[in-house]
């Protein structure tokens, strides 16, 4: 298993060098830097001497692939491309427009993505799966055609509706909870974070609930569950000991490459409620159009999104014995 | 206003290509029995004939709103030609009372009062704080106190009245026309159509389009001398943006699909043909592009965009071909981010149908693989092109409001349900809260994606072979 996961993070590598050179195209070749400094200063009316020091300030003075004036690796190295990009690798993202090591940043920004993130993830996931066997179990029924009927309604409604929304009743009007004040003590942080995950999770509900219930009643129309009939057992041994098994494989393939995303946070969520996580820096970076900041961002979303592809390998060894390492 | 000059913007000429492309596809399908037999269930559904009902209306609006023009500018020499730089829509010109009757700021819907108070002279000297009259809303009211109630009653019930009385000739029409296609008598026509037992769901369809005449005509019969939904902060009539936001909610969500699929398409059935190092080169292009966070790629591919066109600003006439361009980019970069699904989908089902008897028979009788490629397996993968297309279009019309609330959606100048939700966000927090330009921009919403959402059903439903829920009876809950 080791020897096969190990195998898996190698495909990976090419995959890395292939996002890390469509990010330095995207950044570097259909845009000078000058342009991003001209950019960066206001449009109009820069002088080529501050655009030369905005670039030397940033490190983009140097040229794109090879560097002349340099010796021996230095050729290689003292290079846009091994700077900015290839020392990515090793996870030194330099620093960002204004200043700030973006390494650092990430790490403690993730934490508070990670709060809202993973409750709103297996909570959601729970009560989703829940509600979709319900339907299952009461299928073409009035409840699980009103239940379909409300998964279509809730799934048609934009996420910013939900947030502003629950916000705008829970917090402004009822006075439940507070709307922001993200770590201002342990307790209220707490009392706060129940907000954007209920928000979360209430608006996740509709297409999920929905994917689910299909695949379900996929599995509901098999052979092994007629079998499972024939043989006696009741209704709910059949849903909650064949079907519910089954129907977890296609569940994990949606659902397992999303957790280690989870460190990314959400950026509406974060952003409407000022969570100082990654999915704010991340609006923030697109705002003050840091490109140091996105360029991080996209690489450690790419090695996220990987790590997400390899976990979704190994969790269907342990949930389905057919398949096996090969 | 004499004379005026055609403006096609790129999305424009996109739109009729797509028009022309449905056009072409329903005269192919109409011909051949095979096709016509799926379609047919769609037509039979009666969610998703309701949900096409209400499409039709939005298709409509954006479809007037895609012809595009500028007028000619009454010139003192009348040599030169000269042309305003705004360019105007078919759709504007039918809105024009909403378009120009613009106030100063904040009103809520069908106010004669404007939002906040305003010190004014009085005409003895001093000054008062008072809510000032609405420069259209309700002006033409005399004392406003004693007759506005009545004044919006009676236009709301002519309204209604004319709203009822079209959605009834168009019902007699229609039942009248039935009859006489299939030679039966009216009275028994029109008793099928109450009972719902025809095999389109004409009942459905009419039960939906009664609302849309009498809301529709309330809508008419007010606009004139009020603002039905409000005005937003810089005056401009709300009712007017929201109905302007359609297009770019339908282009998102349409140019997208029609810029991805003959990629997806190649892509997909190369992979899943040829195998080899075809399929490693293609599989490893999408799972690179998957690897990166959409949100992310597509910020950053409109930044540079951004930056791009901010550059070469004079190759651009109008401040509305530089906000097509961009939006025509955003379709571009959304589809780069949305094919892989529909392309890895395009390469399992080939993988399946290759080693199919038919295939096979195809390849024994020396068949080239262009031949195999175009008549034998893209006929048979179309329904998933199909089911694939009509799902992206809601996920894409809800993408937009989010890409632009970061800021990385459609040009600020551009009307679309995004730049209505951006903007009033932060009117809710204000006192008296501003809700009407959020509370339409939700309805529209709502109403456009439901109303895809139950359509994309009914076709995925009907051209779906795994689909095997049909015929099941309802009972009651156990």
């Amino acid at each position: 298993m080791i020897a096969y996961i190990a195998r898996r993070l190698l495909y990976a590598v090419p995959i890395l060098v292939g996002v890390n050179v469509i990010t330095f195209a995207l950044f570097f070749m259909v845009n000078t830097p000058d342009d991003m400094a001209r950019m960066q200063l206001g449009i109009k009316r820069v002088s080529p001497a501050a655009i030369e020091n905005w670039k030397h300030e940033h490190g983009y003075d140097k040229p794109l692939f090879y560097n002349r004036a340099a010796t021996g690796l230095g050729r290689f190295s003292n290079t846009v491309f091994y700077q900015k990009s290839l020392r990515m690798f090793v996870f030194d993202f330099g620093a960002s427009d204004d200043g700030r090591d973006i390494g650092h940043e990430i790490r403690k920004r993730m934490w508070p993505s990670f709060a809202i993130a993973l409750p709103t993830f297996f909570v959601g996931l729970l009560i989703y799966v829940t509600c979709a066997l319900g339907f299952a179990l009461f299928r073409a029924t009035y409840l699980d055609f009103w239940g379909v009927v409300l998964c279509v309604v809730a799934m048609s409604i934009s996420a910013m509706f939900y947030i502003i929304g629950g916000q705008y009743l829970i917090g402004k009007l009822w006075h439940w909870v507070p709307i922001s004040g993200y770590a201002e003590t342990a307790a209220g942080t707490l009392r706060f974070l129940l907000l954007p995950v209920v928000i979360g999770i209430v608006g996740g509900f509709g297409a999920s609930a929905r994917l689910y219930r299909t695949f379900f009643l996929e599995e509901i129309g098999k052979d092994y569950v007629r079998t499972a009939r024939a043989k006696g057992l009741g209704e709910g041994a059949v849903l909650f000991r064949h079907v519910l098994r089954n129907a977890l494989i296609p569940i994990l393939t949606t659902v397992v490459v999303a957790i280690p995303s989870l460190f990314l946070g959400s950026l509406l969520t974060e952003s409407f409620f000022g969570i100082p996580g990654l999915g704010s820096y991340t609006i923030d970076a697109i705002n003050m159009q840091d490109f140091s900041i996105v360029r991080a961002m996209v690489f450690i979303g790419s090695l996220l999104y990987i790590a997400g592809l390899v976990l979704t390998d190994v969790s269907y060894t342990l949930v389905d014995p057919r398949v096996r390492f090969s | 206003m004499s004379g005026f000059k055609i403006v096609i913007l790129p999305t424009d000429a996109l739109v009729y290509l797509l028009a022309a492309v449905v056009a072409a596809t329903f005269w192919y399908v109409r011909r051949r029995e095979h096709l016509r037999t799926p379609w047919r269930r769609v037509v039979q559904s009666a969610s998703g004939m309701v949900g096409l009902t209400v499409l039709l209306a939005f298709i409509a609006i954006g479809l007037l709103d895609s012809l595009h023009f500028r007028p000619r500018l009454p010139a003192p020499d009348s040599d030169r030609l000269l042309y305003a730089v705004d360019v105007l829509s078919v759709l504007d010109v039918v809105l024009q009372p909403l378009r120009g009757h613009s106030e100063k700021t904040y009103s809520a819907p069908l106010a004669t009062h404007g939002y906040a108070k305003e010190t004014v002279l009085l005409p003895g000297g001093g000054e008062q704080r008072v809510f000032p009259r609405l420069i259209y809303g309700g002006a033409q009211l005399m004392d406003v106190a004693r007759d506005y109630r009545a004044d919006i009653a009676r236009r709301s019930v002519v309204g209604m009245a004319a709203g009822l009385a079209v959605w009834l000739v168009v019902i007699g029409g229609f039942v009248a026309g039935m009859a006489r296609r299939n030679g039966g008598l009216s009275g028994a026509m029109w008793r099928k159509l109450r009972r719902g037992e025809t095999t389109v769901p004409w009942r459905a369809i009419g039960l939906t389009a009664l609302p849309m005449c009498v809301l529709g005509g309330m809508a008419v019969a007010l606009a004139g001398n009020y603002h039905v939904l409000g005005t937003d902060k810089v005056g401009q009539d709300v009712l007017y943006e929201a109905l302007k936001s359609v297009r770019t909610a339908l282009v998102i969500g349409t140019l997208t699909t029609l810029l991805m699929v003959p990629f997806a398409i190649v892509f997909g059935i190369a992979a899943g043909y040829f195998g080899g190092w075809i399929d490693d080169a293609i599989q490893y292009l999408y799972t690179t592009l998957n690897s990166i966070p959409a949100v992310l790629l597509i910020a950053a591919s409109i930044l540079m965009m951004q930056v791009f066109i901010d550059r070469h600003v004079e190759w651009f006439q109008t401040e509305a071909e530089r906000a097509d361009v961009r939006l025509l980019v955003l379709c571009a970069i959304l589809g780069i981010t949305n094919w892989t699904g529909l392309c890895r989908l395009l390469r399992g089902e080939t993988l399946k149908l290759r080693e199919l008897e038919y295939i096979q028979a195809a390849h024994a009788f020396g068949m080239r693989n262009a031949r195999i490629l175009t008549r034998h397996i893209l006929p048979n993968v179309m329904h998933i092109v199909l089911i694939t297309v009509v799902l992206a279009f809601s996920d894409l019309v809800l993408a937009e409001a989010v890409l632009s609330y970061i800021g990385v959606g459609v040009d600020p100048s551009m009307n679309s349900f995004g730049t209505m939700i951006n903007g009033a966000r932060l009117e809710m927090a204000r006192e008296p809260m501003v809700w009407w330009s959020l509370a339409s921009a939700f309805f529209f919403m709502v109403a456009l994606v439901l109303a895809a959402n139950l359509f994309a059903d009914a076709v995925r439903d009907a051209f779906d072979p795994r689909v095997r829920t049909r015929g099941m009876t309802m009972r009651k809950p156990a």
